[in-house]
């Protein structure tokens, strides 16, 4: 093994000392940057990093992947175990901190100055073990997009909580395709069995006041009769408010439902609201986000925090420009573009004052107190074995949603596996 | 005794040495590619599914023994607790997804495939370039296929859902992948699609190799054309259709692109393959797949022995 062991070292070495070299002569370089993409991404990115570009002489080159953030992961994850020189700068999701933290450049000195712009809790998820893993691009937290003009037309006011969003969707799906809109229907959500489902349902048992599946100290809190509330409700859904197919549904097939006017409400990002209100879309000017509603009497929604950070690869041939790259996007200015073109929540307090912000995203501002409430997932306690636990989550939610045992059972299951994974702790 | 026939008859030995040796030479470098690509990561991952090896500790595995497969111990209170795959509901599971999977899509695609060879093999005009128009959905690779039936099945906007609408032969639409009963479905139709233009080629040549004159023969005698099939056509392509069987079942048994882009996560499609992937990247229990991949490969090795044993499939070719 030592065999395999030390040309590997020797290849990282060589790579850093490259890196600096590069950066010494200031040859101007290529970074790579590998990100996952929903609505525009792609777009937007290349036109924030086009000052950076020609400021510098550097160019960056984006691949594009997946959106789905388990997909992301599984192809990072071969590449840093394997140190992949390709890659200089990752945009990573929130959760994944822990999980890769070995593979990443400490960016704690290169931060140092602008780390206390951003808020304190993006951070301290960034940062494990005392090194700050990756810079905050943007955060995420999901909304209740609905339809103003059909809640209007059927004198029915914005719903508050779980039942009544039940309720409200119902009346109006039901009115509606009476009058000739036979494909309209009243809730669309991500309900495929991925990390999304994960953010969804967590949003369910928490807004019940059922708890967030593994608490901060560790404890496995999932098996209680909210939450079992909460998942019979959204079990109700399934084929009744929302489409059989939504339990194959991430965010842009949620979104391709909500865009063409299909649906009534839509739980989804804030990368939505930017591309709801485009020329093309069918709902532009017709819809509105408010805060996710509560369930079971509880009197707390719950949004789960969500967002995507950049990370430099410890194995990335460009280090310097890599790092430098990573500062840039995370700086007020390019935080404060993406926000006016990509919808996407800063991470930097101040900018929820800017004035420039509120004008033209009206939604941002709003966001703030909701984002600040916002639960994490619990990637923090479970650590390294946060993927096993949302797997175990989802899977057993997805069961539940398409009908394979009731609620109660496979939450009881659920605890009973979380709690073998569990072991001795987390 | 002729002194030269001496000579070459010690000669001939030699001969036979040195031919051997030559054959040894050019064997060489067969072996060392398959040593290097084939031998050496098989047994590397044999090994590992013995170690406690994670991908974030790739090199530092100790030896754990069968514990990735079985182990057990008993609790203070006397119970005895399993663990490891061999006890893992999961991975029986997807041994049955697997095997279901792999029966009734080869199934299928057998007859299917008999069906089109039999149709491609009557004279008709424009016969070559209908053999070369089926054999497009074999060549679109499997992610595009994939792809491109999973919008075709998208329960909002897909064509297929349209069609059965307009028809009237389903009143609402369905969500091909994402409901646990059409999921599995779904799957085995977009592989039966892409795969039967295979197997009908492989028919095809079979069929090619029976001579004419046995159905002149069958025709003169006024035999009909469904007993011609299985008294003469059936017995005749039976080798090759025992091989091209035996190929696609061990395509199917690791089936692993299709279900990952159609219904990634779906437990009720979830194959071998699948888990054991899912189990080495996404949850870190690199070992713990690799004990799965090695139980995948014990499968189908034990598959292939005893489908060669019991359907006495000739698969080195000299016919007896």
């Amino acid at each position: 093994m030592t065999l395999m062991r030390n040309p590997i070292k020797k290849a990282i070495l060589l790579s850093v000392m490259a890196a600096s070299m590069t950066s010494i002569s200031a040859y101007a370089v290529e970074v790579n940057f590998v990100s996952g993409a929903v609505g525009k991404d792609i777009e937007v990115f290349k036109e924030l990093v086009k000052p950076w570009e020609k400021e510098t002489g550097n160019t960056v080159k984006v691949v594009p992947m997946p959106s789905s953030t388990t997909d992301q992961f599984a192809q990072y994850r071969l590449w840093l175990s394997a140190g992949n020189a390709d890659v200089d700068v990752y945009q990573t999701d929130v959760i994944w901190a822990p999980q890769l933290a070995d593979n990443f450049v400490d960016l704690t000195e290169a931060a140092k100055d602008v780390i206390k712009d951003h808020f304190p809790s993006i951070v301290e998820s960034q940062t494990v073990n005392g090194k700050l893993v990756a810079m905050p691009l943007f955060t995420d937290a999901p909304a209740l997009y609905y339809r103003k003009d059909l809640l209007e037309k059927h004198k029915l006011s914005v719903p508050k909580t779980w039942e009544e969003l039940t309720e409200t969707a119902k009346k109006v799906q039901d009115a509606e395709r009476a009058e000739g809109s036979k494909d309209l229907w009243g809730f669309v959500w991500q309900g495929n069995a991925y990390e999304g489902l994960t953010c969804n349902a967590l949003e369910w048992v928490k807004s019940f006041g059922g708890g967030q599946i593994v608490e901060p100290d560790g404890k496995i809190s999932i098996n209680n009769p909210k939450a079992v509330a909460a998942l019979d409700l959204a079990k109700s859904w399934v084929n009744n408010i929302s489409p059989p197919g939504v339990l194959s549904y991430g965010e842009e097939e949620a979104r391709g439902v909500w865009q063409t006017g299909n649906a009534v409400f839509m739980r989804n990002w804030p990368y939505a609201y930017g591309l709801g209100e485009a020329a093309d879309s069918k709902v532009k000017g017709k819809f509105d986000v408010t805060t996710l509603p509560m369930g079971g009497g509880n009197d707390k929604s719950a949004a789960t925090l969500g967002g995507w950070n950049l990370a430099v690869s410890k194995y990335a041939k460009n280090k310097d420009a890599a790092i430098a790259l990573v500062k840039f996007l995370a700086s007020k200015e390019t935080q404060k573009q993406n926000a006016l073109i990509g919808s996407k929540l800063p991470t930097i307090m101040s900018l929820y004052d800017d004035a420039d912000i509120k004008e033209k995203q009206p939604i941002i501002p709003r966001w703030k107190d909701v984002f600040l409430q916002a639960v994490p997932r619990p990637s923090a306690p479970t650590k390294v074995k946060y993927n096993e636990v949302s797997s175990k989550f989802w899977s057993a939610v997805h069961e539940t949603l398409s009908g394979k045992g009731t609620a109660a059972e496979n939450l009881e299951v659920l605890e009973a596996d979380l709690t073998e994974l569990q072991g001795k702790g987390w | 005794m002729n002194p030269s026939h001496v000579v070459s008859s010690s000669g001939k030995a030699e001969l036979q040495a040195q031919r051997i040796r030559a054959a040894m030479l050019f064997l060489i470098p067969m072996i060392a590619a398959l040593v290097l690509v084939a031998a050496y990561p098989l047994f590397r991952s044999i090994y590992f599914s013995f170690t406690d090896t994670s991908l974030s500790n790739l090199y530092g595995g100790q030896w754990i023994g069968f514990d990735n497969y079985l182990s057990w111990r008993t609790l203070p209170s006397g119970k005895t607790i399993f663990r490891g795959t061999l006890v893992d509901p999961a991975w029986w599971n997807a041994v049955w997804n697997t095997v279901r999977f792999a029966f009734v899509s080869v199934t299928l695609e057998a007859t299917l495939g008999m069906i089109v060879a039999l149709v491609l093999n009557a004279e008709f005009r424009g016969r070559g370039l209908v053999r070369a128009a089926i054999l497009i959905p074999w060549a679109i690779p499997t992610i595009v296929s994939a792809k491109m039936w999973s919008w075709m099945l998208n329960d909002q906007f897909g064509i297929i859902n349209n069609i059965l609408m307009k028809l009237g032969i389903i009143s609402q639409k369905i969500a091909w992948t994402a409901s646990v009963d059409t999921a599995m479905f779904a799957v085995l139709i977009v592989d039966i699609w892409k795969t039967t233009p295979f197997m009908a080629l492989l028919c095809l040549a079979g069929l090619q190799m029976v001579p004419k004159d046995v159905y002149e023969a069958s025709k003169i005698d006024g035999i009909h054309p469904v007993k011609v099939f299985f008294k003469i056509t059936l017995p005749l392509v039976k080798p090759a259709l025992m091989v091209a069987i035996i190929f696609r079942m061990l395509d199917a048994l690791r089936i692993f692109d299709l279900i990952y882009v159609l219904t990634p996560n779906s437990s009720t499609t979830k194959t071998m393959s699948i888990i054991s992937r899912e189990n080495m990247i996404e949850f870190d229990k690199f070992a713990y797949g690799s004990a799965q991949s090695t139980l995948l490969f014990t499968f189908i090795a034990l598959f292939v022995i005893l489908y060669i044993w019991l359907g006495k499939v000739d698969l080195s070719g000299d016919n007896k």
